[in-house]
């Protein structure tokens, strides 16, 4: 399994042509309490860098967006009941949901673990 | 995720003690302020349990006092009230000596350009004197209309250079009583002064969190060591925009340029109230057509508070449906409240949906969610009456 990132803070661990997807630690961070998450239903297509999920924090609304192309197969259930779960775990349990890739080359074109750290210090 | 933008402003004089603080400071009002210390949430609850600190120095403290002298005794009082009451329509002339009263500047359509908070001070050598406090957004305007329309009678002197905190929660008297025994006389929207190094605080029971609670406007000079020294206190934590904005929603109170604005009239904002007979009899404020006639006749729209049914918050800006699928208003402030425990949000609705239980939809990103109208405050008020 890889996990890649995005400059928009988010990651998708990959595992055959199903990524899991969600928001980092960084991301999170910046978002403060997470209230709801508006989460993509299953059968829905994902365009890359377009809106996939809303995340709601006290203060404000903050879009979420595809890392990949594809379509959803299925979103986190744990989140509806407890979207705390993004700021406890954001890169595990926290994730939101899980895209059937239809362009894998698209990973070619985001960030590992390390560039994406370095690209956070950098902020 | 959207990124955050480059933070500029003017500095209030405790702009150094957020940041050493380790707050994130937005632009507000002009201003750099804290938005959040440890974040929204927890600083919301701590309110609500024990004792926020608010830095709000971006707000227009001012005093406006007669030309011709202070400290004429009640005609004096009577003479700045008389000058006061042409642009705003409350009893300031019937305030007691070192009461508050919360009130609307009002334009010639009868809407609302400001709301504003006016003291009679306690001391009788100051009659003659108002203390008002108007939002920081709006303090040039305001001041500009002081200035326009009083400059023969009054003198207008900023006191916006100053330190102005709030102490808001339950343990508030606790914490500012030790410090200052005299807090305990007072009661909600009373005020007094009191000597401090050479200068005065001012020293209000009031706020805008629906606590219990107290606002001082401190001397800029010798003020920041009083602040830290609350800081201190293991009851008190520093508190951001964030968790005001929260504290004030749940509290039902209104935010200028959001729930209220030069359209929207005291009457359809619910705040008929500041509005008392006398002045509903003389009809002698800007505006006081459409205010007596919305108050005989009832306003076509009305400011409500909206629970949305499920989780998702409502923000500012959405449109409010009838459960036809009608529009029939606009949410002017939404979010989650931490203390209500889901979301919350106030907005305009035509009059015949705005009665409390009133099934409407909101649509949000597009889809309709439940909701329906609720009482304010969602949190009720804890005010030392």
């Amino acid at each position: 399994m890889t996990v890649y990132f995005t400059k928009e803070h988010e990651w998708i661990s990959v595992d055959g042509d199903v990524g899991t997807v969600g928001v980092t630690a960084y991301a999170t961070e910046q978002l403060g309490d997470v209230v709801f998450v508006d989460l993509p239903e299953a059968g829905r297509t994902v365009d890359q860098n377009g809106e996939m999920a809303v995340v709601e924090s006290v203060k404000a609304a903050s879009d979420v967006y595809a890392p990949v192309s594809g379509e959803v197969i299925e979103s986190n259930p744990a989140l509806t009941s407890a979207p705390e779960t993004v700021n406890a775990s954001p890169e595990a349990d926290g994730w939101f949901c899980k895209i059937r890739l239809s362009a894998p080359d698209q990973l070619a074109g985001l960030m590992n673990k390390s560039a994406y750290d370095a690209f956070c210090e950098g902020l | 995720m959207a990124q955050s933008e480059q933070v500029t402003g003017k500095s209030t004089p405790l702009t150094g003690l957020h940041k050493k603080l380790g707050a994130r400071m937005v632009t507000f009002a002009g201003y750099e302020m804290p938005i959040q210390f440890e974040g929204v949430m927890a600083e919301h609850n701590w309110t609500r349990q024990h004792c926020g600190l608010f830095d709000v120095s971006h707000m227009g403290p001012s005093f406006l006092e007669l030309k011709s002298g202070v400290g004429g005794g009640e005609a004096a009082h009577e003479e700045i009230a008389a000058l006061i009451e042409t642009l705003v329509p409350s009893d300031i002339a019937g305030l007691p000596p070192g009461k508050a009263q919360l009130t609307v500047l009002l334009n010639e359509r009868g809407g609302i350009l400001d709301d504003l908070i006016i003291t009679r001070p306690a001391d009788p050598a100051q009659t003659g004197r108002l203390y008002i406090v108007v939002n920081g957004a709006m303090k040039e305007q305001d001041w500009s209309i002081f200035e326009d329309k009083l400059a023969a009678e009054c003198r207008l002197e900023r006191a916006d250079d100053r330190i102005l905190i709030a102490l808001q929660g339950p343990e508030a008297i606790e914490v500012v009583a030790e410090r200052f025994p005299e807090a305990r006389d007072l009661t909600f929207m009373q005020s007094i002064e009191i000597p401090f190094d050479d200068e005065n605080i001012i020293l209000s029971r009031c706020g805008y969190t629906g606590e219990d609670g107290f606002e001082l406007l401190i001397p800029a000079s010798t003020g920041i060591p009083l602040v830290e020294a609350f800081l201190a206190d293991g009851r008190v934590r520093p508190i951001g925009l964030g968790a005001r904005d929260s504290l004030r929603l749940e509290a039902g109170l209104c935010l200028y340029g959001h729930d209220l604005s030069p359209d929207i009239s005291p009457i359809e904002a619910g705040l008929a109230w500041t509005i008392p007979e006398r002045r509903r009899k003389a009809a002698d404020f800007p505006g006081a057509e459409r205010i007596l006639s919305e108050l005989s006749g009832g306003a076509k729209r009305k400011r409500v508070g909206i629970r949305p049914l499920g989780r998702a918050p409502a923000r500012e800006g959405t449109e409010i449906h009838d459960t036809n699928g009608k529009k029939i208003g606009e949410v002017t402030s939404g979010g989650f409240g931490p203390t209500a425990n889901g979301p919350v949000a106030m907005g305009y609705v035509d009059n015949a949906h705005a009665r409390k239980g009133t099934p409407l939809q909101l649509i949000v990103r597009g889809k309709p969610i439940e909701a329906e109208v609720a009482p304010l405050p969602f949190v009720p008020h804890n005010y030392k009456r």
